[in-house]
């Protein structure tokens, strides 16, 4: 995938003396001690990563960590220090005011934590502020925002008020809002924080669901690690103001760059982070069905590693089934092309690669074998015992 | 001892003076001005005969506020009409419209400016301290030399006396937009015009309107005032009251004042609180419906809200 957007060493520096905190950052100097010296505030520090196109990026961080003030860098509600924030090839922080204007109004729209609705204005009329303000004529605004409402699920109540909404249908027509103008890029700071948790969830799924009907860059800024996890599709985190690491989620948890990280990942629930693909592993010995091999033969593999039991595939690596020695043994004098479909063991069935681990456990837990793992087209992509189930637990934790 | 004074006064006397002699072409464009704004407030009221007028403030009261507020608006229109006192109402009503009139027109903008600018507001504000609370006396003097007596040095004592509400809350009400409100319309792509008129004024209303009401009342409470200086109305009824001791004209004449500061204050109040429906029948006729309860409190209590203009009066 293309780079969306690029952050090339940008700093925010608020106060009286950016240069001379530069300086003393650039010497080693903490956040803190800089404010002693100085009264000057580290904003964000040298931030340089890229954003894909089409990915969810999920800014994390405490609060006072910077988050909000990098979001705001990128549409230049909060001018950068210095650095270079480039969309697309064209440098942000060096557009004049027209063309950041332009560049607002239709490839960059965003979403806020108060939803910041206009009271006075019914749910379709903020709906298309956005294209009012760009100065798109009323009735074809009205359609396009309509639509967005629609993509939201509030076409309903597009003649209500913003007050007459709950929270999360307030959002809804924060998010419609957002999509009217159909940006590239969407802003989300802390955009379904104020929700309670159910709705939370909720919404989290709107946005994924419109991921996938219609994928735009997403920059979402977040503190809930739960929400980063289960809508990051990488995510960076932030420390006073500076990017630690930026991963992918399963990445983050599995390698911490430091304690904070760490510490930060202590209370994740890892079996909503991983799914049965990431821990599946090719460490069983497979057998490939085809026509003419013998039930000894795959006898005599199993012999030859050492094993009890064997993953049977065919040609296209299509899972079939597993054996065991045992059910093989009870097979061999038998005749017939079916003899190692007979020979399979029962009480095993494949899982998915996208099954949560929360699910798997169970399934590991209760089977006798290990469990195998297909791919949505059915192929073998691995299995999962219960020692590699453990590992995983135990490393994250 | 020979005592020392500053000569401030002989100082303010002789910038009078000046002004006076040397602007004379800007006075009286200020004077052709005003004058037409009252002017044609007042002629356009008086044109009405009172019983259209009485239905039109009635009718009012009836969809901005409730049915009990439109019973009380007719029977006190019908008192002051009894009292034979409705002429002097109509030109009390003119004068405090086009002087109210005029306070916004200069006043919002300041407003607006101040909310903008700390150095503005910085400058603006002891202004407007001085502007309420000099005397109004003070400067009913210099009003009257400048434009001479009548309606207009009237008016402009009034616009004097009565802008720094509508200033102040406009400023306060602009400044009070929420920081993701401006920020949403910074974000959607507000030029700095758009970002005013589409975002900062309409959310700042309720407290603009607040601003207007203050307004309003300030220059009802200056009418008797500005009586003295030949602006005639229902302050020249109080005014002969005080002048002959005549307790029961002067009573008269409050309570046409007092009259007009109710039904002002709460048709100019129900603007304060936005009506959702923006406009439209049904949204009206909705708003009509919710409005009854509020007002049942808000007339049971007129007395408090005299407050801000009974006590200039006597």
């Amino acid at each position: 995938m293309a780079d969306k957007l690029v952050l090339d060493s940008v700093f925010k520096i608020f106060g009286p003396n950016p240069d001379e905190a530069k300086a003393m950052l650039a010497d080693g100097l903490s956040k803190d001690e800089i404010f002693e010296k100085t009264r000057t505030t580290i904003g964000v520090q040298d931030a340089s990563f890229a954003i894909q196109e089409g990915e969810i990026f999920v800014v994390m961080g405490l609060s006072g960590s910077g988050k909000s003030t990098l979001v705001r860098m990128l549409n230049r509600l909060i001018e950068p220090t210095s650095g270079a924030i480039t969309v697309d090839g064209r440098d942000i922080v060096q557009m004049s005011t027209a063309e950041l204007i332009d560049l607002r109004r239709h490839d960059m729209s965003m979403v806020f934590q108060s939803f910041a609705l206009m009271p006075h204005k019914t749910v379709l009329e903020n709906a298309c502020f956005g294209l009012e303000v760009a100065g798109v004529e009323a009735p074809k605004r009205y359609d396009r925002a309509m639509d967005a409402l629609e993509s939201v699920g509030l076409k309903a109540v597009a003649q209500s008020f913003p007050s007459e909404l709950s929270g999360g249908m307030k959002q809804r027509v924060g998010l419609a809002r957002a999509l009217a103008s159909d940006p590239t890029i969407m802003l989300m700071d802390e955009a379904f924080s104020a929700l309670d948790p159910l709705i939370r969830t909720e919404m989290q799924d709107e946005l994924l669901r419109l991921q996938q009907e219609h994928r735009r860059t997403v920059v979402f800024i977040s503190h809930d690690l739960d929400e980063a996890m289960r809508i990051g599709d990488r995510i960076a985190i932030m420390q006073d103001g500076s990017i630690v690491q930026v991963g992918t989620p399963e990445n983050i948890v599995m390698q911490p760059a430091n304690d904070y990280v760490r510490a930060f990942f202590k209370n994740v629930d890892v079996s909503q982070v991983f799914t049965a693909g990431d821990i599946a592993r090719k460490t069983q010995v497979t057998v490939v069905e085809r026509p003419g091999v013998s039930v000894r033969a795959a006898l005599q593999t199993l012999r030859d590693h050492d094993r009890e039991i064997a993953i049977v595939i065919d040609q296209r690596k299509q899972f079939q089934g597993m054996v065991s020695v045992d059910s093989l043994l009870g097979e061999i004098n038998s005749q017939g092309e079916d003899r190692y479909q007979r020979a399979f063991l029962t009480d095993v069935e494949a899982i998915p690669t996208d099954m949560p681990l929360s699910d798997v456990l169970s399934r590991v837990a209760d089977s006798r074998w290990p469990v195998p793992v297909v791919d949505d087209k059915g192929r073998y992509v691995g299995a999962i015992n219960k020692t590699a189930l453990l590992q995983t637990l135990d490393r994250a934790s | 001892m020979e005592e020392f004074r500053i000569p401030l006064g002989d100082w303010i006397e002789a910038g009078v003076d000046y002004i006076r002699e040397n602007f004379t072409p800007l006075l009286d464009g200020i004077s052709a001005a005003i004058d037409l704004v009252a002017e044609s407030v007042e002629s356009s009221l008086e044109f009405l005969p009172y019983w259209l007028l009485i239905i039109l403030l009635v009718a009012l009261g009836f969809w901005r506020v409730g049915w009990k507020f439109a019973l009380f608006t007719l029977l006190a229109l019908g008192l002051v009409v009894g009292l034979d006192l409705w002429d002097e109402t109509v030109s009390t009503l003119a004068l405090v419209l086009s002087a109210t009139f005029v306070a916004l027109v200069i006043g919002i903008p300041i407003g607006i400016a101040m909310a903008k600018s700390d150095t503005v507001e910085t400058i603006i504000r002891p202004i407007l301290d001085l502007m309420q609370t000099l005397p109004a006396f003070v400067y009913l003097i210099p009003a009257a030399m400048f434009f001479g007596l009548g309606k207009v040095p009237g008016t402009i004592a009034t616009v004097i006396f009565a802008m720094p509400p509508v200033v102040r809350l406009t400023n306060l009400g602009i400044r009070h937009v929420d920081r993701e409100h401006i920020e949403a319309g910074l974000a959607f792509g507000c030029t700095g015009r758009q970002l005013l008129f589409k975002v900062q004024l309409p959310l700042a209303m309720p407290s603009i309107m607040a601003g207007v009401n203050q307004t309003i009342m300030l220059a009802l409470s200056m009418v008797v005032i500005a009586s003295m200086i030949g602006a005639g109305g229902l302050g020249n009824t109080v005014l002969t009251g005080i002048q002959r001791l005549d307790v029961g004209l002067g009573f008269e004449g409050g309570l046409g004042v007092v009259v007009l500061a109710i039904i002002l204050d709460r048709i100019t109040q129900s603007f304060g609180t936005p009506t959702k429906g923006g406009g439209g029948l049904f949204a009206s006729l909705r708003s009509l419906f919710h409005r009854v309860t509020p007002t049942d409190q808000e007339t049971a209590q007129p007395a408090s809200d005299q407050g801000s203009g009974t006590p200039r009066q006597a």
